[in-house]
């Protein structure tokens, strides 16, 4: 029972933490009032349904780029490389789609996806096989592999994948509209939310109830009881990273299939690093992934009424974030110490 | 333009006296016209976005406008999003999404669901029959500005080395690049043109670091065509060679280097278009102009031009504004020796072609791949 | 007509020039980072901690018309900001590294927000050494512009390489990092001494960042750094955690990121994209080279919780 109760009054607490300092900020810098800042926040994201709507598509890409955090988490490592594999992941599903032109849009999509997949679970098993072969630290190495990666984007979104026609704005040949991916009937949200929700519930699933999560859990806590439990941990590092970097390969599917058409430098806008905050806020939990994603999407959908009627720079959403993810993290301590005081009085 | 502008002072006048006794003379002169301008970056870059913002701030002036600004929108479903806010919550009723990346398939999507708001849009290529009628774009041809930058530039030169700090390959900075050498070449056919891409809009450190390795090999006047041009200037000041500014005025960056320049002048274009919206019909679909137009501009000289290069360039400039001087002409060669324009030929500054270019002149150390 | 006579060496030349430029912040931030890691903990907000350096000097240097004073002004931000990843850090269960994600974001943030006003204005610069006085090509005194801060950086790896061998703070530092057991047993408190030596790191890396909006690109803006404060990390290891090796890798980082714009104004022009990740690429490589899983690399101090 206090173990719920806290698992709710920890990031309670850390939200209003955050809510005070940035609100002070605001205040004294910005010479704003933070209760009419917050009421706009609010209304930008979850006012109304337009507000709903311009949430849940910026929530959309972060659910599934989280995972590619939070999945090798599990194994006690920790990888930032989200970026990259969704960049990479674009362009391979965007080559797909350019090859699988004639096929039917199911089976082309289908193609998209499981390319991406593959390529953005094969980027990041590399920092993944380079911790367990060489004992390169992943957290250096994945966000090393997100630059190259970026760098390999510009060199084939630019180069040999360049669409001529796409003169000013260098880009891969379009896939075709007969293959985009639609929007969830009723609304302007595309598929791209259910994916990521589907696929955090499959993680969850897998987590809790098979042998698989259960092995996962037991190497993440720790490694050498494991070997010697007979676990190979390098063939679950392996999957675990593979996994992570699918999921984030994918995201980079959805944009491209959803939303451009087409692979370009709009790939790298900084959904993977969203991801990153997104997975520990939800302290790398996948269902709670879910909602965390919609908090941050929210915040970035108000961002622009903050910008037009408060004359706040773009900046102010990203501190607001930087206090959120430091306020989440300080809090952590706050577990098993939170009822303390109560049982020794 | 000039009708339009007659209009627009009588329309003005006319929304400033039914304001002030309270009278509700014509219904629109009461409320305010809400226009929307959308930036990728920031808009105090000293450069491209700066140019916009500082428009929009002349427009902001003008009485019966709301102008409402958003800044540093990705060109993802983000700016989608921004300018259905705009739309929806603030009851914009003119857009301009003016990065080049917004246009497919962003704007077009939004236009195509709210067939009643005008989208302007700042550098793509509008057609006829291909994109909706309630969409459009407008363009300077700055190239023409470039030319006369090439021009003094060339006549101030004493190495006859010239640099170009590029962003990327795309037409847009290729006819910059080739009209800055020819303008050079026009005064000393020996000219060279380096031109470094650093491979993105925003790059300071690469940006700095290119000027510093083309001051290593020679230059002594160097351009550019990145987002913000504030290091490039900056960077050739301090090593004490000449600068030619771009997109808006930076001549107070470099108060002793700073040649001239190539600046938009876009609130010429956004008043024209205003004018439009408040008689009532909506702005022109495809809105090109140069120097004659009065698109674009070029800066002040700075103290370093000599009167005699000063003399050369007004000509050259007297000649364009006339219509006299065609700067892609026959027959012209491209720096790995193919004819790109057959001799004989001459382009207008108008010609769809151009729109494509993907070449650089003879001349040009660089590549565009 | 003499830059024609370069031709080639141009080559060469600019990187040379470039790498003393382009060097200096990693000099700075790699030597502060090698304190901190030496200590014990890992401090990866150093980019943020990097960008709040540049935007506060800018800001201090516009203000006071002295860069000097922004510089100081830098060393303090970053010393605020290692003391405050040393303080999260310090409760209990929280995790070094997502620290330092967090507050490289909330440094990056705050310095954007903050540093709004001081885009437009042009800030007083920091001086160069001219060693190039003997030469009478313009390209080659150019190049040879070498900036005081490179030189505090120089002496600063060497002083703090010897500090940490044969001081007695040295000592506790390398024994705080190395085992916390033997530090009790020598009375140190370990908590504190990760304190000091996080806020001086961060320190250090706000000098780096001051040196890149104070002299090299010289002005603020959104796009100052390109992840500097994160390759210092990775530095750090490459050069096994001496400061001296810092000195050395921060060089060749240097001249790797001035590899692009040196070849292309040679003419090779092919593929530049793929030159501007060669810094990335090559750290990797050396990060693999160097590291082997058996014995958990040679020279990491033993309290590192980020080397397994």
């Amino acid at each position: 029972m206090e173990q719920v109760l806290e698992r709710i009054a920890v990031p309670a607490l850390a939200l209003l933490a955050s809510a005070v300092m940035f609100g002070l900020l605001l205040a004294i810098y910005a010479r704003v009032d933070p209760l009419e800042a917050y009421a706009l926040m609010y209304q930008g994201a979850f006012g109304s349904w337009f507000s709903w709507q311009n949430t849940l598509l910026r929530a959309a890409p972060l659910i599934l780029t989280a995972l590619c955090t939070a999945l090798p988490s599990r194994l006690g490592l920790m990888i930032i490389g989200n970026e990259g594999a969704l960049v990479l992941g674009g362009v391979a599903a965007a080559a797909a789609g350019v090859a699988l032109v004639n096929v039917p849009t199911l089976l082309a999509q289908l193609g998209m996806a499981l390319a991406a997949m593959a390529m953005g679970g094969v980027w990041i098993a590399l920092a993944g096989g380079l911790r367990q072969r060489r004992g390169v630290n992943e957290t250096i190495s994945s966000l090393l592999l997100t630059y190259i990666a970026i760098a390999l984007m510009n060199h084939f979104v630019e180069g040999p994948l360049r669409d001529p026609s796409s003169l000013n704005k260098p880009s891969t040949f379009p896939i075709g509209d007969a293959h985009m991916i639609g929007t969830i009937p009723g609304t302007d949200v595309h598929w791209g939310l259910v994916f990521g929700v589907a696929a955090c519930v499959l993680v969850y699933v897998v987590q809790r109830f098979t042998t698989w999560g259960f092995a996962m859990r037991v190497i993440g806590g720790n490694p050498k009881t494991a070997r010697m439990m007979g676990l190979d941990v390098g063939r679950y590092v392996l999957i675990a990273c593979g996994a992570g970097g699918a999921a984030a390969g994918l995201a980079g599917m959805v944009e491209v299939a959803a939303v451009h058409g087409r692979a370009n430098a709009s790939l790298a806008v900084g959904y993977g690093y969203s991801g990153i905050l997104v997975s520990f806020l939800a302290r790398h939990h996948p269902l709670a992934i879910i909602p965390v994603s919609i908090l941050l999407g929210g915040i970035g959908a108000s961002g622009g009424l903050l910008q037009r009627r408060l004359d706040l720079p773009d900046a102010a959403v990203v501190v607001l974030q930087g206090i959120l993810f430091v306020a989440i993290l300080a809090s952590e301590t706050l577990y098993g110490r939170l009822w303390k005081r109560k049982e020794t009085a | 333009m000039i009708d339009k502008f007659k209009l627009g002072r009588r329309a003005l006048l006319g929304s400033a006296a039914g304001a002030a006794f309270g009278l509700t003379g014509a219904a629109n002169a009461q409320k305010p016209l809400v226009i929307g301008f959308i930036y990728v970056g920031p808009r105090d870059d000293y450069g491209y976005n700066q140019a916009h913002a500082e428009a929009a701030a002349i427009l902001k002036k003008m009485p019966g406008l709301k102008i409402v600004e958003e800044e540093k929108v990705p060109e993802t479903v983000a700016v989608e999003k921004s300018m259905e806010s705009m739309i929806n919550l603030d009851g914009a009723t003119l857009l301009f999404p003016t990065s080049f990346g917004y246009f497919d398939p962003h704007m077009l999507k939004e236009a195509a669901k709210n067939p009643k708001i005008q989208f302007r849009h700042c550098g793509g290529l509008w057609q006829e029959g291909k994109h909706p009628m309630n969409t459009g774009s407008y363009f300077g041809y700055i190239d023409e500005a470039q030319y006369i930058a090439g021009v003094v530039a060339g006549s101030t030169s004493k190495s006859g080395k010239l640099g170009f700090v590029a962003a990327k390959p795309i037409p847009q900075v290729l006819r910059n690049i080739n009209a800055f050498t020819l303008g050079a070449q026009s005064i000393n056919p020996k000219v060279t043109t380096q031109a470094i891409f650093t491979g993105d809009w925003a790059l300071p450190v690469k940006e700095a670091e290119a000027t510093n390795s083309m001051i290593a090999q020679g230059v002594d006047v160097v351009t550019c065509h990145v987002d913000s041009p504030k290091v490039v200037m900056e960077t050739a000041e301090r090593a004490g060679i000449f600068c030619s500014g771009y997109h808006c005025n930076q001549s107070k960056l470099a108060p002793k280097g700073y040649l001239t320049g190539a600046e938009w002048n876009w609130e010429k274009v956004y008043t024209g278009m205003v004018e439009d919206m408040k008689a009532g019909k909506a702005p022109g679909n495809f809105l090109r102009g140069g120097l004659k137009e009065g698109f674009v501009r070029t800066s002040a000289y700075g103290p370093a031009v000599s009167p005699a290069a000063r003399e050369k360039a007004d000509a050259v400039k007297t000649a364009i504004l006339s219509g006299g001087l065609a700067i892609y002409k026959g027959a012209l060669k491209d720096n790995k020796g193919n004819t790109v324009i057959a001799a004989g030929t001459s382009y207008a500054i108008t010609e769809p072609k151009l729109e494509s270019m993907n070449y650089l002149v003879e001349g040009v150390i660089g590549s565009t791949s | 007509m003499d830059g024609t006579s370069l031709g080639l060496w141009g080559v060469p030349l600019a990187m040379l020039a470039g790498a003393i430029r382009v060097s200096t912040p990693f000099i700075f931030v790699s030597l502060g980072e090698c304190l901190t890691e030496r200590s014990g903990r890992i401090n990866l907000g150093l980019e943020g901690t990097l960008v709040m350096g540049a935007m506060s000097a800018y800001g201090i240097a516009l203000v006071t018309g002295s860069p000097w004073l922004g510089v100081l002004f830098a060393a303090l931000v970053g010393l605020l900001m290692g003391a405050l990843h040393a303080g999260i850090c310090q409760l209990p269960r929280v995790n070094d590294i997502a620290t330092g994600i967090g507050l490289m974001l909330f440094g990056t943030g705050l310095a954007f927000f903050l540093g709004k006003p001081y885009i437009q204005p042009k800030a007083p610069n920091l001086g160069a050494i001219d060693f190039g006085w003997w030469s009478s090509i313009p390209q080659v005194r150019q190049a040879l512009q070498v900036n005081y801060l490179f030189i505090v950086g120089i002496m600063l790896a060497f002083v703090l390489a010897w500090a940490l061998k044969n001081t007695r703070w040295g000592l506790i530092v390398r024994l705080a990092g190395e085992s916390v057991d033997a530090a009790l047993a020598m009375g140190a408190s370990v908590g504190r001494v990760r304190l000091i030596a996080t806020s001086i790191g961060g320190s250090f890396a706000g000098v780096g960042g001051a040196f890149l909006s104070l002299y090299y690109p010289g002005s603020w803006n959104e796009g100052l750094s390109s992840g500097q404060g994160l390759m210092a990390v990775a530095l750090v290891i490459f050069a096994r955690w001496e400061p001296v090796r810092c000195l050395w890798a921060s060089l060749l980082f240097g001249a790797a990121g001035a590899i692009s714009p040196a070849l292309q104004s040679v003419g090779v022009t092919e593929g530049y994209y793929l030159f501007s990740a060669a810094p990335y690429a090559l750290t990797l490589g050396l990060m693999i080279a160097t590291c082997s899983p058996q014995r958990s690399l040679r020279g990491a101090p033993g309290e590192l919780g980020a080397v397994r």
